[in-house]
């Protein structure tokens, strides 16, 4: 044969070979592989900046420590409501000052290769954790840079006084004042209650940074492995103490793309996938294998008047430019879809929201003829400003802001819209620089005082965090008085009544709040889309063969 | 050739210190701080905020901070990312070996393509295949990557399921990686079907990542392919009666590869940065992603020792680029 020949031959060899081995692959992947276990994919958007939650704020983060960890209490899957999680049960001084948990008992913390825990949980691990936030003498406080951004930015440090233990199964939190939103504290992401003993141990073999690094918690499933921007697996905690979890294994496979991530769950490489482009959801919505669930996200979109600032110093004024603002057309165009109309400062999802209050209507003659009556026949020159980044409520600020100017323009108010880089951006409008600034806010805690006392209290007004820079005796005592007060149906009364005296004051033009979807495949039954955003798979199962991962 | 080599070696110094001066200056010229990035709508009070600087060492001069940097850069600490904590070479080593893997796949592609069609296209000048390689490899150079990308895996994996979507390996094999390159770890972990499923996982991100490089090379090798075929010593091997295919082969290729092997090495710049998007696609697990998202968080250390080490790289490739051409061509290497 010529030399010719032979290369021919080589090369047909290699081409024939090649396509029947991708056929044969491809054979492979179809058929379904029958497995004893019951794994579930979800497709994440990122990969979490860490495993200790104590240190970090966003989401993605604690989507991949949340299967790790509990909380002394917990939010009801799906609700923002209060249930017990590693407390049984809470007791409240008359005075609001003194929180008594008592400690569910028999509570097995993890193991992993270079730890064993040789006792059960306990109030040890309860003021282990908290004290290293706390005291800056704690062995663990800087361990790892120690920054506990949650925890200071929840004001914790100056809330409470001291974290005791009474004995093995109570612990006490003494506050520096009343604050019924401590308790919703307690469920959030850095109240997590890590293992004391496996700190120790850490601490003994010299290398305290493993504490976190691998963590160990009591959640209902265990890290087994992380590789950077690929994948996150966990076991279930066949201890877990409020049963073993229905899916075997978890594995996070890191997306990043939402389109990828679309086309995963589609070829079955994933069950489950967070954040969605709005542009696939009708496709998604329509596909038999797969199922959409929706609900509104704990968050609002807002436009702050800078009440310090002439003309809107004039409540007149802030109600006409609410009034001038096509709030439909704006959720149309911007949300594409993925928004809902925000009339109260609070969206629907949290408890005491007052469904009573009236929105503005869409009403351009009757705005000018109230700026008239302020004093503005002819309008007035302003500002907008529009932020540069995508956030969950306002995913297009720019846009936004191009409408509500097209809409002042036709009652005689021009705006110029302004931006800065997001940092910035954030510096100078806390500072005040603004005359109208676009925001927004994710809640915390699920509590009404995370949103109002926060954005709107006289307290925000002084260091920043109102945009509107907006402080209203009335409204203020109303939170103040809610903050001291731990009974329910009387905090939701003084809530109720302050969300009416916000519509009347008008500060913000309230915008949006954003729907979040989560597409997943039929075979998973038992998710719930929770309220704070975040992607948990306790109680989540899947029904027939499914083995994606190819 | 020692000469040529210390030569050689001795211009990476200046390079160094430019690069790690204007990535440090670069970074400094980005409005943004990490810290107010970090608390986002939430805030966070003055003291708190001049505490969290000083312990980053942000709130020193500039030039004091760059040398504190340039100090311990040459002591081999890059430092550690402020939002993993963790040290910036150790995240480096972890993800690097997967972007290498990539790239080597991706020129191996191109080259496999590339070189055959482009002396096809040299050799059959102005006939339908010569214009055929060079209008596909014209829309090769085109396709914008991230385009490219979402378009195969819609026909390959989603369509017709040949290939898997994105990723490195399937998810049912899981074993803790030894070198960091899949291929190998695959094969050194036993499992069977570990290396089939990562050689079927490589395939769409080195088909998009080595299509530019595929296209460069096909055109460069058919301009330097024609060049040399016009030569005096081509017509005398033809005009002695040599087999075509040795002509072209041994006589003509030899010489038209130089030209042909800068480009290469060139590509391998184009490669890095090709690697950004293509890792974001395929949720590749390199250091593309890494740098957009230390970008993103203005984490100032990842970012300053990535693209350090990143320019090291380059810079060695080109250097080896270098020294392949006395092996090419002895009259280069005798010459110095």
């Amino acid at each position: 044969m010529s030399r010719n020949g032979i290369i021919a031959l080589v090369v047909a060899v290699i081409v024939v070979g090649g396509g029947y081995w991708i056929w044969t692959e491809r054979a492979e992947q179809v058929a379904p592989v029958a497995v004893a276990t019951k794994t579930l994919v979800y497709c994440s958007e990122g990969s979490p900046e860490g495993f200790n939650p104590t240190f970090y704020t966003a989401g993605t983060t604690f989507d991949a420590t949340r299967p790790i960890f509990n909380r002394l209490v917990e939010f009801e899957h799906g609700t923002t409501k209060i249930v017990p999680g590693l407390a049984e049960s809470w007791e409240v001084s008359d005075d609001g000052l003194i929180y008594t948990f008592r400690l569910r008992k028999g509570v097995k913390f993890h193991s992993n290769a270079s730890f064993t825990p040789t006792r059960d949980f306990n109030a040890e691990d309860v003021v282990w954790s908290f004290e290293r936030q706390l005291k800056a003498d704690h062995p663990f406080h800087k361990v790892s840079g120690g920054t506990y951004e949650y925890f200071q930015g929840m004001d914790m440090p100056n809330l409470l006084k001291a974290v005791e233990k009474v004995d093995d199964y109570t612990v006490r939190f003494v506050l520096n004042q009343p604050e019924a939103p401590f308790l919703a504290n307690m469920a959030m992401e850095f109240a997590v209650i890590m293992s004391a003993e496996h700190g120790q141990a850490m601490l003994t073999a010299g290398t305290p940074e493993q504490a976190d690094l691998t963590p160990v918690g009591t959640g209902p499933f265990q890290l087994v492995d992380y590789q950077k921007d690929a994948t996150i697996r966990y076991k279930a905690n066949p201890d877990y103490w409020a049963g073993k979890a229905a899916i075997d294994d978890l594995v996070f496979a890191i997306t990043v793309d939402p389109s990828v991530r679309y086309a995963k769950l589609k070829a079955g490489e994933c069950h489950v996938m967070p954040y969605p482009n709005p542009a696939d959801i009708a496709a998604m919505q329509t596909d038999p294998d797969l199922q959409v669930l929706e609900q509104e996200g704990l968050n609002v979109g807002y436009l702050a008047f800078n009440t310090e600032k002439e003309p809107f110093t004039k409540k007149e004024v802030r109600q006409a430019l609410n009034m001038a603002i096509n709030k439909d057309a704006i959720i149309e165009a911007v949300f594409q879809g993925a928004g809902k109309a925000a009339k109260n400062p609070i969206p629907p999802t949290i408890w005491s929201y007052n469904d009573a209050v009236t929105d503005y209507p869409y009403d351009p003659d009757k705005a000018m003829k109230m700026l008239a009556d302020a004093g503005y026949p002819s309008g007035f020159e302003t500002d907008i400003w529009a932020m540069p980044v995508q956030r969950p409520y306002n995913p297009n600020a720019q846009r936004m802001a191009e409408l509500i100017q097209a809409d002042w323009e036709k009652v005689g108010v021009k705006a110029t819209i302004v931006s800065f880089e997001w940092g910035e951006y954030l510096k100078r409008s806390k500072d005040g620089e603004h005359q109208t600034v676009l925001l927004g806010w994710t809640g915390d805690n699920g509590d009404p005082d995370n949103f109002l006392y926060v954005l709107l209290g006289c307290a925000a007004a002084n260091d920043g965090t109102n945009r509107a820079r907006w402080c209203y005796q009335p409204f203020d005592d109303l939170l103040v008085q809610a903050k001291r007060t731990a009974d329910m149906a009387q905090r939701t009364a003084l809530y109720e009544q302050a969300q009416v005296i916000f519509k009347e004051e008008a500060p913000w033009v309230t915008i949006a709040h954003s729907v979040v979807f989560v597409p997943m495949r039929k075979e998973v039954v038992g998710y719930k889309v929770d309220p704070f955003g975040y992607h948990i798979f306790y109680g989540v199962d899947l029904t027939s063969e499914s083995a994606p991962g190819s | 050739m020692l000469r040529f080599l210390l030569t050689k070696v001795s211009l990476l110094i200046p390079t160094f210190f430019g690069v790690t001066l204007l990535t440090f200056a670069m970074i400094r010229l980005i409005p943004g701080d990490p810290i107010e990035l970090l608390v986002g709508e939430r805030g966070i009070d003055p003291a708190r905020h001049a505490r969290l600087r000083a312990e980053l060492g942000l709130d020193r001069p500039i030039l004091e901070q760059y040398g504190i940097y340039i100090a311990d850069v040459l002591q081999g600490d890059l430092g550690k990312s402020i939002v993993t904590r963790r040290p910036v070479l150790d995240e480096f080593l972890t993800l690097f070996p997967a972007t290498i893997e990539l790239s080597l796949c991706a020129i191996l592609f191109a080259l496999v393509i590339g070189l055959p069609v482009g002396i096809l296209a040299g050799v059959r000048r102005g006939t339908v295949w010569d214009h055929s390689v060079m209008g596909v490899s014209l829309t090769g150079y085109s396709m914008p990557i991230f385009w490219w990308g979402l378009l195969l895996i819609l026909l390959f994996s989603v369509n017709l399921q040949w290939t898997p979507v994105s990723g490195r390996i399937s998810l049912v094999y899981f074993f803790e990686p030894v070198t960091g390159f899949m291929l190998i770890d695959s094969l050194l972990s036993g499992q069977p079907g570990a290396f089939k499923s990562t050689a079927r996982h490589l395939i769409l991100p080195a088909l998009v990542l080595g299509t530019i490089p595929l296209a460069v090379i096909a055109r460069m090798t058919r301009s330097a392919m024609l060049e040399v075929l016009g030569e005096d010593y081509i017509r005398t091997a033809r005009a002695k009666g040599l087999p075509p295919l040795r002509v072209i082969g041994l006589h003509a290729l030899r010489n038209a590869l130089i030209p042909v092997v800068t480009v290469i090495g060139l590509q391998v710049g184009v490669l890095l940065g090709g690697a950004i998007l293509t890792e974001t696609i395929f949720s590749w697990p390199g250091i593309g992603k890494w740098l957009i998202d230390s970008i993103g968080r203005r984490d100032y250390p990842s970012l300053q020792g990535g693209i350090l080490l990143v320019a090291m790289v380059v810079m060695t490739v080109n250097l080896i680029v270098d020294l392949l051409y006395g092996l090419i061509n002895p009259r280069i290497r005798r010459a110095r």
